[in-house]
């Protein structure tokens, strides 16, 4: 079987990549195992955090870094482009491009972030707090939303807080098993003729506050109910992050996907690519787990498996490998160098990943497979943790590498 | 023969729910606990004490689409489904055992097709299989055909296949032996005309998917063991065993040894399905198609839940696709809600019907001439509710193809 592209991972590197080609012209297969760091998502898109300027910040970064490697004007216009291109698939980011305003944690830390979901609360760039007076609330029973230490985060801000928790009768069910009390679960509740009810609830505490703060636990499916929740709400109401999983995440991965089968693309869920041939330096095909001795074949192929997380990468005793074609990879040869004591300080091993040279091509035996290219947190040489980088990287890198492959 | 392996994946289970997402009976029904609970947390108390064990599993339609979601690899509906077989209590009724037994119920019915088909189709007979037997009396019940495909193929194709130097064996299944031995006829004129000949198998029994998810377990493994011997003589010719059922061949291929735990890894791989090894027959050049040029409509792709399981989908949809006249839509890839004979029962017909409600919209706003998907029961639900001819696309395909050119084409 044969595609112009062939996706091997459907994050939102493999997902970005996917749509831009197939909006261009070419057939793309996306093969993906399951499950994304979207579904960790917090609502915002870091680009760079290390300055309140991203761009400033890009440019500071070293010569490894795949942002270096993709060049600081192609950087400008592919990110100028990403507000536009996710409103296409419907879903709304808010910021300034070239400011970082600042989200906060589910832990009531404050964390600068490039591009908010319209639906969740951003505090401005210079820190000044938009509220004095919220409501903080919480579902009775939600366990992964922590009103105490955001309602201690804010007071340090000085805005003043009222934490109230909302139950409804609706979530009983759900409540008899702790681990079903999950943001998911609420959410495949709160929607379609419950808003009404839910809106009563929430407005029952909004009347002597600037904004309602709650749990991000609405719009699994599409952004509809949030929409309608917040014109029956009397006061400004935001969005916070609750620990995983991200009910945003799961609509974004849900949206990006039907987008790319829509643009006539084929997107193979559940199934992992085992294995390649390669053929004078190039990767020829693919075989994967439910299609045997099948042969995928491609002019040209992105490897978009993400980090450790997604195990694009495994480490064993003998070290850390890419497991599917076994690139080269850049690592410590020490184990001990791995990590640091302190949990606290970057990680040396956040910055592993596959090798790749300037133009993002993976390196197999230290040649360039020549239409193999890698996108996503599946590279080496950045640390999304500790850079603020990770969804930044992942959609320009796979912007960049799909423009490689329609330059070709 | 029988493994007893206990399946541990259960222990993979990170609580992340995303399998819950995408379960379609969660999303009708709040009296269903949904896959995480049904599936690796209750099977940690059922363990401990099978008192554990919750009726409402029986809701489950066992289509798999949260273990194809779930990034753990946790084996959710086949926990599901073992659980039902292993502490299940509610013992099976006449009902489930008349729809378990689609092979008995069929050379019942063949002989008899007119007065059954007009029978099944009676208000008061319908009213009666209501009352007494709980099947739902909105259910219009699939046609029995006068003649069984394989008395049709005894008759007027054996001798022929003797012609045919490169052999498959067809596994034909109840569905297109008796109720539309056509499909089976469909399968026959297109591997004869690219130059294969078909032989069934010695024996063959239903797969048994029917027993299974009705609580048979014992006949249900005596029927897989029949069938996994006459596949063995099948491939020990030399013999590919090709199916035009997603759901036969699931079974055969991963329910005999998940649910039942039987050995078929020797053959497993010879299962195929007959899209599946028709297009690749066609991408490696080895056989052409050739098409008639005035076979023209506008047709869907329905993926059934097995067919999402097994991944296998592309094989179906890229074969519709070489039809130079066809118009191809893709509908997402969701339940119909029949589930086999999940949706005839009474108690379950609401359900059923709400589960597929998306999917007939979707139909419907498409304005397509014809549905096509790889299961019969599929056909069925979709047929009754969204009022649209249904056809494997292996219908569509010998109904689309010119023989007289596909056999010249090639003729070695
Ligand atoms: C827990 C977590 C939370 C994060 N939150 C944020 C955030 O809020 N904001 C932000 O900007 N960044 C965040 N990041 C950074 C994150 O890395 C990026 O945002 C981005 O989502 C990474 O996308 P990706 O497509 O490169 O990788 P992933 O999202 O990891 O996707 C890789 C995909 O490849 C698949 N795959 C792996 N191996 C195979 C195989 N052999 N065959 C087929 N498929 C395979 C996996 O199943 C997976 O679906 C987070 C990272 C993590 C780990
Ligand atoms: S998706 Fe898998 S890991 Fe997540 S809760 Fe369901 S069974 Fe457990
Ligand atoms: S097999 Fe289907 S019905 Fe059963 S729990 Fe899984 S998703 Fe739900």
């Amino acid at each position: 079987m044969k595609f112009d592209t062939i996706i091997i991972g459907g994050g939102l590197a493999g997902l970005t990549a996917g749509i831009d080609l197939s909006r261009k012209g070419q057939r793309c297969l996306i093969v993906s195992s399951g499950q994304s760091a979207l579904h960790f998502f917090s609502g915002s898109l870091e680009l760079c955090s290390l300055d309140e300027d991203p761009f400033k910040a890009i440019s500071s970064l070293g010569e490894d870094h795949p942002y270096t490697k993709i060049g600081y004007d192609n950087i400008i216009r592919y990110s100028e482009a990403v507000q536009p291109w996710f409103k296409e698939v419907g879903i709304d980011f808010v910021g300034e491009h070239g400011k970082n305003h600042w989200r906060i944690t589910p832990l009531g830390g404050f964390k600068r972030a490039w591009l908010t979901l319209d639906e969740y609360a951003n505090i401005p760039s210079d820190g000044t707090m938009p509220w004095k007076k919220v409501a903080l609330l919480n579902i009775d029973g939600f366990l992964d939303f922590h009103t105490s230490y955001i309602a201690a985060g804010l007071a340090e801000r000085g805005v003043e807080t009222m934490v109230k928790g909302i139950s409804m009768p609706e979530l009983d069910r759900l409540r008899e098993n702790p681990t079903e009390m999950r943001s998911t679960n609420i959410a495949k509740t709160f929607a379609g003729d419950l808003i009404g009810a839910l809106a009563a609830r929430i407005n029952e505490y909004a009347k002597d506050v600037d904004a309602v703060l709650m749990p991000a636990v609405v719009g699994l499916t599409g952004s509809t109910d949030v929409h309608r929740l917040k014109e029956m709400v009397v006061r400004p109401l935001h969005f916070l992050p609750t620990l995983p999983p991200s009910v945003p995440g799961i609509r974004i991965q849900m949206m990006l996907k039907n987008r790319f089968q829509k643009l006539g693309g084929t997107y193979m869920l559940g199934d992992s690519v085992v294995s390649g041939e390669f053929e004078n330096g190039r990767l020829k095909s693919i075989c994967t787990n439910n299609h045997g001795a099948v042969k995928f074949e491609a002019d040209n192929f992105i490897l978009a498996t993400g980090n450790f997380f997604s195990k694009g990468l495994t480490s064993t005793v003998d070290g850390v490998r890419e497991p599917i074609f076994g690139l080269d990879v850049d690592s410590l040869e020490v184990r001990a160098e791995w990590y640091r004591r302190n949990m606290f300080e970057a990680q040396p091993y956040m910055n592993f990943g596959v090798s790749t040279d300037g133009c993002l091509r993976a390196m197999k035996d230290r040649k360039p497979v020549e239409n193999l290219y890698a996108a996503g947190s599946v590279l080496s040489g950045c640390n999304s943790l500790k850079e603020g980088s990770g969804a930044g990287v992942a959609i320009i890198s796979a912007l960049h590498v799909s423009e490689s492959i329609l330059k070709k | 023969m029988e493994k007893n392996k206990i399946d541990t994946s259960f222990e993979q289970c990170m609580k992340c729910t995303v399998c819950t997402v995408y379960c379609p009976v969660v999303a009708v029904n709040p009296n269903y606990p949904g896959p995480k609970q049904a599936g690796p947390d209750g099977e940690r108390y059922r363990l401990k004490n099978p008192l554990f064990y919750d009726e409402a599993l029986d809701l489950c339609l066992n289509c798999k689409r949260c273990e194809v979601a779930c990034p753990s690899n946790v084996k959710i509906g086949d926990i599901i489904q073992s659980a039902r077989l292993k502490y299940g209590n509610n013992k099976p009724k006449l009902r489930d055992y008349i729809l378990a037994n689609t092979d008995i119920m069929g050379s019942l019915a063949t002989t008899m097709a007119p007065v059954v088909n007009f029978t099944l189709g009676l208000k008061p007979v319908k009213a009666v299989m209501d009352g007494v037997l709980a099947v739902d009396h909105h259910r219009t019940f699939p046609k029995y055909a006068g003649q069984k495909f394989e008395t049709w193929f005894k008759r007027h194709a054996l001798k022929k296949q003797e012609a045919y130097e490169r052999k498959v064996s067809y596994f034909h299944g109840c569905y297109a032996n008796y109720n539309h031995p056509k499909l089976a006829k469909d399968f026959v004129k297109i591997m004869n005309a690219i130059g294969y000949g078909v032989n069934l198998l010695e024996k063959e029994k239903c797969c048994g998917v029917a027993l299974i998810s009705n609580g048979f377990k014992d006949q249900a493994t005596r029927q897989a063991e029949l069938n996994l011997g006459s596949i063995r003589k099948a491939v020990a010719r030399g013999e590919k065993v090709l199916t035009t059922s997603s759901t036969c061949t699931f079974t055969m291929r991963d329910e005999y040894e998940h649910i039942l735990g039987l050995h078929n890894e020797d053959v497993r791989d010879s299962i195929n399905l007959a899209t599946k090894f028709i297009y690749e027959l066609v991408d490696a050049g080895q056989v052409k198609l050739v098409f008639k040029d005035d076979y023209t409509r506008r047709i869907a792709y329905h993926t059934p839940c097995h067919m999402e399981k097994l991944g296998w989908a592309i094989y179906s949809t890229s074969m519709l696709k070489m039809i130079p006249g066809v118009d191809f839509v893709m509908l997402d890839s969701q339940c119909c809600g029949i589930a086999g004979t999940y949706g005839f029962k009474k108690e379950h017909y609401n359900d059923s019907q709400k589960i597929g409600q998306n999917l007939f919209r979707q139909i419907h706003d498409y304005a397509v001439d014809m549905v096509a998907t790889d299961c019969e029961t599929c056909k069925w639900q979709i047929e009754m509710s969204a009022g649209v001819t249904v056809e494997n696309p292996i219908s569509i395909i010998a109904d689309a193809l010119d023989v007289e050119a596909t056999i010249k084409a090639n003729r070695k």
